[in-house]
């Protein structure tokens, strides 16, 4: 007795939740403002767990913020900033439209601008924060920079984006931070470890862009105009680390030629130029802090150690070594990979500034060749295609330069960014390559004179196999022969090979048990044996394919040796 | 030679490019000029500034002043004719056509240079300097004499009204904050140390709610420029992929390869995918998911080891054969050296357990749907039902004493005074059956498909299922020859009945209840709910306290009678229909057949102790048993006495695990 009549949808997750329209409504904002809004503040749906209750009873499909979120919203000054925009356009209009030429020259004048800051620092309230989500900053940025500076978007945001991720390219350079690069069909993988944090970004190839029109470039430029803004507060905070001066200002010895170019070549030069000071000798984090007491420090400590001593020779890569850069090679990215692990690189004069050394020099150690033949070839030094170096970086050692010559077929490029767990299938040359870091030369001529003897076996058992069946031919004959007359022959005891029983035996517990399992377990338990089984499957699957295609390259080159 | 040409050619250029330019800027001009100079003649066109191809199908051109025609002049110039011209007259490049009289004037050197002053942009005029000296009428140089004389106006020295009216406009839009001063430009940098004082507290608890994006997925060997081998599409596999939805590919892309970095191209889709990841961020709901991250080890549960369990059967040790159609029952005698089966070739076949001899064949006239061993160690009777019939056998078989005991108990019935009707006709066989060891012959108004045999060993009841009839199941008393319907009703189709071994309770399976009557009493005990859809088959334990019942969806549920009417545990261990199902007489142990071919053991411990909870373990899943016809194994039944089970099946063999 007593108390109200509760009503439906005036409590619990009906009143957590809002729909996308009413929300819009809430907050005034047309649809476009809502979605810069949502963009920049980092606001995303929800999908509430009982979406027909939150929905008032209706099915029909609707996007649900939460409530707190759009109420959170509804105090951020940069909404005041989209209205007030909103209105100097149309006063604007008004005033073109009435000719009144002045008072349009004062409005312009008062062109109402917002600011990013105190979002990124709402959003990111530590700098590790906003450096773990750079990621997508950077590939945005890369990618924007190599837009053509005509329509889709201001030229003013291509320039910042390709200045910005020439900063960041350089800071990767000067702290030698770039651990894995991978060449895709997409673009190019780079991961760089910064402040303890692994950072992936990828650029494209550099191509002039086929514009899709099923594109939405609003919503990306938004997304870009958050992204340079932060990047450019993480690009300050770095080069503070390094006590430099951000922006930094390019000093270059041959100002004539400066004149030449514009902004941005000019950024260009200097991404492949070393402005920044080379590596400083102190350490670059702090030493983690011990945690645990002495006994786990004996391991940890040497596994630490390890790493950093890995970590040391790899950023010590191409140390001492030459590289001239042939034209056709993509030189961005090969120099700033090589400055990276401390290498010397040029390319020929009249490609691009920058360029340090000529291809005469003598000292010259690797000749980075993208084409069949060279025709002008200088005996001391190597002639390797441009994968060597981003193999050698992968697999952190110098790899043998052979399978790299200019003209030679190619070994894969594998990706750095898998590790394969025990069951999942991998590829020949990876184990090559672990076999390769651990030390171990690969000698080939062997393997083969071993898979000749491994021919010749097979034959001798195939001969054995023949012999067999001829006893069994006899034996049957003589059964039928001698099918009347019934005789007892002494039983020959069967070997009873104990580890196989043991071995069955407690399969067969096993299997037993798993007849007994609750139904929810064994559920769960049949899901996971499921994708066991499954990954089990798609790996034979490949070594199969695999050992095929292996099989019949060799037919082929027997083939060719016998012509 | 060469040189002509290039002069030529030269020529050609320049009388191309002033025909141009005359006809495009200079047209009106010219043509003035150009009439003023054949002024002698001053055949002036009226016509006025028209396009002149109005004219063009008539024979004149226009007017003169005094309205005459001007007739077109006679040309019969063709192409070639003007390029003759053109190589030949060395004033053609300074020859222009006039459209209004249709004649070709030929420019004078004066009126090529006005051309070529013209085009320069330079004055017409050859003489005008037009950088004359610049003298200054008003210089800061106060001059003794003004340069007018013009008396000062009246409103040079009275304020405006039209300046203070707008000045007081604006004044009152500056007052009500319509015109607003310049902003001043920002000094600040546009970028500065935003991180400089971290303070752990901003973290708000939006932070610690909110749910990072998680990061692109890292690319794999696949999508390499030049991938190992095997990472490439076969054209099956290719064509799967191109036929697939593009939500439901594996892969987003084609894996390639290309022999050299140089040979690749742009990936045309890249900008795409960054937008999809654009959205992905600010459209997409995002959910922590807990990821179950179990050993599958772990989900097992621990079960004592069926080695100390034992005994319980576990090999294939003897195969009787000698049905050659599915064997239906099979029943061991009460001493545990013979065992009976009864097929659908309509024979019932005697075994001696331990050799696998048949020792007696026995035809009857049908089927045989059921036998039964009756469990009174000094009776020596089977009852077999076939069709109809129900005929209890003397086998002969065992101790002779036992036998003829059980044929004098037989014959020593005496016929009551009053014979009651009754709805079975009891029948002593002669002649041959008699021989064959037939005693006594039952026959029913319906076809019989169970008999099972009270402990005591007189009483027999039979099964005939049939949907809601009163009369489903009988109970035969032997000694007496008499028959009862225990029920007056029956609900739903009774399946298989059994009597209590110890109390007396009579338990009835119908489709899906087990019900539990007390004999004595007439009533209802209990109705258990075996909680599956078609109960095949029941056996009860020789203690009397649990009940085992198999069905056709592969179920075996096992009852606590003390405990609850639902099944204490349900076992789901057969992939097919359980046809039978049998419990040990002394050891835990019961099994269960099914029809995919398989006998699982169980042991089934029930403790003492109430507080411990009865343990049921699997501990033996035998094989041997081909299916036929979809069938697999028919019936199964315990030795009396060893820990053997025997199991028929529908591909006509009785088999002994041991």
């Amino acid at each position: 007795m007593g108390g109200l009549q509760k009503k439906k949808y005036e409590s619990g997750s009906a009143t957590n939740y809002i729909s996308r329209n009413k929300a819009r409504k809430k907050l005034s904002l047309s649809l476009a403002d809502f979605r810069r809004l949502c963009i920049l503040k980092g606001i995303y749906p929800h999908e509430p767990k009982h979406k027909k209750k939150v929905n008032k009873g209706s099915t029909a499909q609707r996007t649900f913020y939460l409530l707190k979120d759009i109420r959170f919203l509804m105090h951020e000054p940069i909404v005041g900033k989209f209205r007030e925009y909103k209105i100097f356009v149309r006063k604007l209009r008004k005033a073109y439209g009435k000719a009144e030429w002045g008072t349009a020259e004062k409005l312009r004048g008062n062109k109402p601008g917002y600011k990013l800051d105190h979002i990124i620092k709402e959003r990111y309230p530590t700098f590790i924060d906003a450096l773990r989500d750079v990621d997508d900053a950077l590939s945005m940025c890369f990618l924007f920079s190599t837009f053509p500076r005509t329509g889709k978007c201001h030229v003013q945001t291509i320039e910042l984006c390709r200045r910005l991720s020439v900063e960041w390219m350089n800071y990767i350079i000067t702290l030698r931070s770039l651990r894995k690069v991978f060449l895709s069909i997409k673009g190019i993988y780079y991961q760089a470890e910064v402040l303890g944090q692994i950072i992936t970004w990828l650029v494209p190839y550099q191509f002039a862009h086929d514009h899709p029109t099923d594109v939405d470039y609003r919503v990306m430029a938004t997304f870009t105009e958050l992204y340079t803004t932060l990047l450019g507060f993480i690009n300050f905070r770095l080069y503070q680390t390094l006590n430099l001066v951000y922006p930094p200002k390019v000093t270059h010895s041959q100002p004539a030629v400066m004149l030449h170019f514009d902004l941005l070549s000019d950024y260009l030069t200097s991404a492949l130029l070393p402005f920044l000071p080379p590596r400083f000798a102190e350490p670059r984090w702090p030493p983690v802090p011990r945690p645990g007491g002495l006994q786990e420090d004996g391991e940890k400590l040497a596994e630490r150690l390890k790493a950093r001593q890995d970590q040391d020779r790899q950023e010590k890569l191409f140390e001492g070594l030459k590289f001239f850069l042939n034209r056709e090679v993509p030189r961005e990215s090969l120099a700033f990979v090589l400055r990276c692990f401390g290498a010397q690189v040029s390319w020929d004069k009249s490609l691009c500034i920058g360029s340090t050394y000529d291809v005469t020099d003598e000292t010259i150690t690797h000749h980075v060749v993208d084409r069949p033949s060279l025709e002008k070839q200088y005996i001391n030094r190597y002639y390797v295609q441009p994968q060597w170096v981003y193999d050698c970086v992968n697999a952190r050692m110098l790899l043998p330069v052979e399978d790299y010559f200019v003209g030679v077929t190619l070994p894969p490029h594998l990706s750095p960014f898998v590790e394969e767990k025990e069951g999942d299938y991998v590829p020949p040359e990876k184990l090559k390559l672990l076999a390769l870091q651990k030390g171990e030369r690969p000698e080939q001529e062997e393997e083969e004179e071993e898979e000749d003897n491994d021919d010749s076996e097979e034959e001798e058992d195939e001969d054995q196999s023949d012999d067999e069946d001829e006893l069994k031919g006899m034996e049957e004959k003589q059964a039928l022969g001698k099918a009347s007359s019934v005789k007892v022959t002494p039983g020959e005891a069967k070997p009873v090979n104990r580890q196989r029983a043991e071995q069955e035996a407690k399969a067969e517990e096993k299997r037993l048990a798993v007849m007994m399992m609750k139904k929810r377990d064994k559920y769960l338990y049949d899901k996971i044996m499921f994708g066991k089984k499954r990954s089990v499957r798609e790996a034979n699957k490949m070594s199969a394919k695999r050992k095929a295609l292996d099989e019949a390259s060799k037919a082929n080159k027997k083939k060719k040796l016998k012509k | 030679c060469c040189g002509l040409l290039a002069a030529l050619s030269l020529h050609i250029t320049f009388s191309l490019s002033l025909s141009l330019s005359l006809s495009l800027s200079l047209s009106l001009s010219l043509s003035l000029s150009l009439s003023l100079a054949f002024c002698s003649q001053d055949i002036r066109n009226t016509v006025g500034n028209i396009p002149m191809e109005w004219y063009k199908d008539y024979p004149h051109i226009g007017y003169d002043l005094d309205g005459k025609k001007i007739f077109k002049p006679i040309r019969n110039k063709d192409e070639l004719d003007e390029f003759l011209d053109k190589m030949e007259n060395p004033d053609y490049w300074r020859t222009i056509h006039d459209k209004m009289t249709g004649t070709d004037v030929c420019l004078s050197d004066e009126q090529v240079d006005l051309v070529h002053r013209l085009q320069q942009g330079k004055f017409g005029d050859v003489n005008f300097n037009e950088y004359e000296p610049a003298i200054d009428f008003f210089s800061n140089e106060v001059m003794i004499h003004p340069v007018t004389n013009r008396p000062a106006d009246k409103r040079s020295f009275i304020p405006s009204l039209i300046e203070k009216e707008k000045v007081g406009k604006l004044v009152h839009a500056i007052k009500m904050g319509w015109i607003k001063p310049r902003r001043p430009k920002e000094t600040a940098p546009q970028y500065y140390d935003l991180w400089a004082k971290e303070d752990p507290n901003a973290i708000l608890g939006r932070h610690k709610m909110h749910i990072p994006a998680p990061k692109m997925r890292l690319p794999g060997h696949e999508e390499s420029y030049n991938p190992p081998p095997e990472y490439l599409l076969t054209d099956e596999e290719r064509q799967v992929w191109e036929q697939q939805d593009p939500d439901e590919r594996k892969l987003s892309f084609l894996p390639q390869k290309y022999l050299s970095l140089r040979a690749v191209p742009a990936f045309s889709r890249f900008i795409q995918e960054r937008f999809e990841r654009c959205l992905d961020l600010y459209l997409c709901p995002r959910q922590r998911k807990m990821r179950v991250n179990v050993n599958p080890e772990d989900l097992i549960p621990k079960l004592p080891r069926p080695r100390d369990l034992q005994p319980f059967p576990t090999l294939q040790s003897l195969v009787y054969h000698g049905h050659s159609s599915l064997i239906r029952s099979i029943s061991i005698s009460p001493s545990g050296q013979w065992l009976v089966s009864g097929s659908d070739d309509c024979t019932v076949r005697f075994w001696e357990v331990c050799t696998t001899r048949c020792l007696k064949t026995m035809e009857v006239g049908g089927p045989v749907k059921s036998v039964a061993w009756n469990p009174a160690p000094s009776i020596s009777l089977v009852a077999v039902s076939y069709g109809e019939n129900v005929i209890l056998v003397n086998p002969g078989l065992g101790d002779r004493l036992i036998c003829s005991a059980t044929d004098q108990l037989i014959s020593s019935y005496e016929e009551p005074e009053e014979v009651k009707d009754q709805q079975v006709q009891w029948a002593v066989p002669e002649g041959k059956a008699q021989e064959q060891g037939q005693r006594l012959i039952l026959t029913h108004p319906k076809a019989v498909k169970q008999v099972s045999w009270h402990g005591r060993g007189d009483y027999l009841a039979c099964v005939m299922p049939d949907d809601g009839s009163s009369l489903q199941v009988v109970i035969h008393q032997v000694s007496r020859r008499r028959t009862q319907n225990p029920f007056h009703r029956n609900k739903g189709a009774v399946q298989c009945v059994s009597f209590h071994p110890s109390r007396p309770y009579f338990l009835v399976a119908t489709q899906r209840y087990v019900r539990v009557y007390n004999l004595i009493k007439q009533e209802l005990t209990k109705k258990l709910m075996a909680n599956c859809k078609w109960i095949s088959s029941m056996a009860v334990h020789p203690g009397g306290d649990n009940v085992i019942c198999g069905s056709y969806d592969c179920r075996l549920a096992w009852f606590d009678l003390d405990l609850s009417t639902k099944p204490y545990k349900v076992l789901r261990h057969h992939k097919k229909a359980l046809r039978g199902v049998a419990y040990h007489k002394h050891y835990p142990l019961f099994a269960s057949g099914s029809d995919d071919g398989t006998v699982i053991v169980c042991h089934g411990m029930v403790y003492n102790d109430l507080l411990q909870n009865p343990l049921i373990v699997p501990v033996k899943v035998l094989k041997g048993h081909i299916i036929t016809h979809d069938l697999g194994v028919l019936d199964v039944a315990f030795h009396p006495t060893q820990p053997w089970v025997f199991s028929s099946g529908a591909d006509g063999t009785v088999r002994l695990f041991t």
